[in-house]
């Protein structure tokens, strides 16, 4: 791109310049006019701050003299050259609400980059920027931007990022700074600076750097991607200074981008992987629990291979396995000689119970003599701090590595040792555990029925009605868990295996559930999502973004009007003390008045239809929403519901 | 052995004081208001493991019991697994009987076979 350096002025003549102009600045500070009337200090009363005088009226209202020498056009910005940097990586979207501290950087990107890849989203909370970011990069498998203030952005975002840390999803964050104290504007700029800005974070993210020039930026920026996007993956920040956004490149030619180079993830020992082989294909009964295995269709295929393989029970997150392969969610802890678990988030919790009561008990779960085996990057990476380790395990064997990479070395070592003798016990094995999965699938159709006709209306009802509107299409359900009765066949369908529930962070799925629709959306993927009301009145600005930004997607609200687990706790607790059961309303119930989510839909430009009470008009409500989003638009059905 | 006599008459008891279906019960339940229970059911909170309509949830269905009354008054007083304990002095043995005759009072699911949506 031609640079035209007419007007425009080196880094040396700004200092110049802006020097002069302090200096007159300072000096228009203390020279009194001569229409200027001194006030005696001893005539103002105590705490009374003078009029301005017509001088410092004038100073403020009167264009700044033409004969002061400043710079006043930039052609060639840093942020332009962060914007390159940016590009480089390979970023589609930037998701952000707006903020000064990175005016530089948002003109950049729009102006300078044209607004395309990446292109910004307009966000209106900063939790909702992070939270679209982490629920592109379920879907995509790469990381999205997201830019805030160093500080009240920062402030907002929080809590996303901790949830995104907890789901180890590698979001790229951004923030925008003025460390320099002597360039800051006077008033806000300072609320808006902060000496350490990811300080807050930093217990709860993977890596940061405060870049002091444009190259430091680079390779920083270049860093913090490969960094976050290696396995054990997880976000990272990088500050953006104020100056070095907005002052002029220095010399062009001095700057280089780095070339990003992925790192592979690290697979299992393969002395350890012949071992684990060899337990499980000896085992009578094994159980494969997986975590956060599959990273793609890839991961998923090959854990059903390795399932198939042995004939073994893989539980655990539906992104693994096909919800109804014969396979999938059987098995018995209780009953298991091996169990095998893969990037488990707790593997305590597994093998054992507690029971909530006063007093907390424990007991475990597996028999005598069961072999336990980890296989888990995160025992590569662990903070101390924020305490989302969960209880140490005591296992047999334990394996840091990646899950997915390990999985093709232990199929292989596995294949290696079946006899023909343990491939008859498999078969046995198989016909047994397809049996039982029948066996639950009919008793989940049996639950579902329950209460099929009630008003609210049940979730399982919910559930049904909607997996009726999207079973013949290519669907996506990007936030509500593994309903027991849906089809989930392919990776993509779910967005639930990437850390699960993440930090349990209220307020998160709704945005999560935008990010998602909008990674889905170029591969025409009808995406539904079941929304609960409590989650979306944390930041419900993210409907009014997936409609600005044209993201096609219908919400079912799970309207229980209560932030019901906080009332089963709350009653918990007066049970336990023998006082008032009748109060566990107070704080949770999310009613008087009730919130009408259609109207709040259709305020953000959505088509809303609801409050729906009478079960038999949840499937009609639903298919003229999905006639809307087929269209184009994104849509809300709002349903009273049961609680869970 | 004596082991093995102890526990197979410790299960007939079982059965006979707690496990036996509500339909081959003798009536043994004391009369109750199933419109208060109704209401009981709601305001403390049995609702929120069971559902309004007693359908399931975290705690399972209950609506109609498939116990007894003296074996659903046993497992509220004394609860297995980590439901709360409900004493007398938090729900009282006439506010039970009224619960449980909300309870009876509630139609039996209809077969899954019979739900289209269901089978799909």
């Amino acid at each position: 791109m031609e640079k035209s350096r007419k007007g425009s002025l080196n880094r040396r003549g700004f200092l110049k310049g802006a020097a002069v102009g302090a200096a007159a600045g300072a000096a228009g500070m203390v020279v009194e006019t001569p229409n200027a009337k001194a006030e005696p200090a001893g005539q103002l009363q105590r705490g009374a701050a003078p009029p301005p005088s017509p001088a410092q009226l004038a100073a403020e209202t009167e264009p700044v003299s033409q004969q002061i020498d400043v710079l006043r056009t930039i052609d060639d910005p840093g942020s332009d050259f962060m914007v390159d940097v940016i590009k480089s990586l390979g970023f589609e979207y930037v998701a952000s609400m707006p903020g000064s501290s990175f005016r530089g950087l948002q003109e950049s990107f729009i102006n300078y980059g044209g607004n395309q890849a990446p292109e910004w989203l307009t966000c209106l909370h900063e939790e909702s920027s992070i939270a679209i970011a982490d629920g592109y990069f379920r879907v995509e498998g790469k990381p999205m931007l997201a830019i805030a203030h160093g500080t009240v952005g920062l402030q907002h975002a929080a809590m996303t990022i901790y949830h995104a840390f907890c789901a180890h999803t590698p979001v790229f964050i951004i923030l925008g700074n003025h460390l320099d104290a002597t360039g800051r504007r006077p008033g806000v700029e300072w609320n808006h600076s902060v000496q350490d800005a990811t300080a807050m974070v930093r217990d709860y993210i993977k890596w940061d750097d405060t870049p002091h020039s444009l190259q430091h930026f680079a390779e920083s920026a270049v860093r913090a991607y490969k960094i976050g996007m290696t396995v054990p993956t997880a976000p990272t920040v990088l500050v953006a200074d104020g100056h070095l956004q907005e002052a002029p490149i220095e010399d062009r030619s001095r700057l280089h981008i780095p070339k990003l180079t992925r790192t592979s993830p690290p697979a299992g020992d393969p002395g350890a992987v012949a071992e684990v082989a060899q337990l499980l294909v000896g085992a009578e009964n094994p159980v494969i629990v997986g975590g956060n295995v599959a990273r793609s269709q890839q991961g998923m295929d090959l854990m059903v291979e390795l399932a198939e393989t042995l004939q073994v029970p893989v539980r655990g997150y539906s992104r693994n396995m096909p919800s109804r392969h014969p396979l999938s969610g059987g098995g018995a802890i209780g009953a298991a000689d091996v169990i095998l678990g893969m990037q488990v988030e707790d593997l305590w919790g597994t093998v054992h119970n507690m029971r909530d009561l006063p007093e907390k008990t424990f007991s475990r779960r597996t028999q005598p003599g069961t072999k336990l085996i980890s296989i888990d990057s995160n025992d590569l990476f662990i903070k101390s701090n924020y305490q989302d380790f969960q209880r140490y395990a005591e296992v047999d064997l334990a394996i840091a590595a990646d899950a997915e990479a390990t999985l093709p070395s232990l199929i292989e070592a596995c294949k290696r040792l079946i006899t023909g003798d343990r491939r008859r016990v498999f078969e046995e094995r198989g016909k047994t555990l397809s049996a039982a999965k029948d066996r639950a699938l009919a008793g989940a159709r049996t639950q579902a029925a329950s209460g099929w006709d009630a008003s609210p209306v049940s979730t399982a009802r919910l559930w049904a009605e909607l997996w009726e509107v999207v079973r013949n299409k290519d669907w996506a359900l990007v936030n509500g868990g593994s309903p027991p009765l849906w089809n989930f066949e392919h990776y993509h369908q779910t967005i639930e295996n990437v850390g699960s529930n993440g930090a349990a962070a209220v307020g998160a799925r709704l945005p999560i559930a935008v990010g998602a629709a909008l990674a889905h959306r170029k591969y025409g993927r009808f995406c539904v999502a079941f929304q609960t009301d409590g989650d979306l009145m944390c930041a419900p600005g993210a409907l009014w973004t997936a409609v600005h930004h044209r993201i096609p997607m219908l919400f079912l609200m799970h309207n229980n009007r209560a932030y019901h687990q906080e009332v089963m706790h709350l009653q918990r607790m007066a049970n336990w003390r023998q006082r008032a059961i009748n109060t566990a309303g107070i704080g949770n119930d999310i009613s008087d008045p009730d919130i009408d989510y259609a109207t709040v839909a259709r305020g953000m430009g959505l088509y809303g239809e609801g409050p729906i009470s009478d079960p038999s008009e949840v499937g009609p409500a639903l298919r003229r929403a999905v006639e809307r989003v087929e269209n184009g638009e994104t849509a809300l059905v709002d349903v009273v519901s049961q609680p869970r | 052995m004596r082991f093995t006599i102890f526990l197979i008459l410790a299960t007939v008891m079982i059965s006979v004081l707690g496990g036996m279906s509500a339909a081959q019960a003798p009536d043994t339940a004391p009369r109750g208001d199933a419109e208060n229970g109704k209401e009981i059911f709601a305001s403390y909170g049995c609702y929120s493991c069971h559902g309004y309509a007693a359908h399931g949830g975290p705690g399972g269905r209950i609506g109609p019991s498939p116990y007894t009354f003296s074996g659903f008054s046993a497992y509220v007083r004394q609860p297995a697994g980590v439901m709360p304990l409900y004493t007398s002095r938090v729900v009282t043995d006439q506010e039970l009987a009224d619960i449980y005759a909300f309870l009876q009072s509630l139609p039996r699911p209809v077969p899954a076979e019979s739900i289209p949506l269901l089978n799909n």
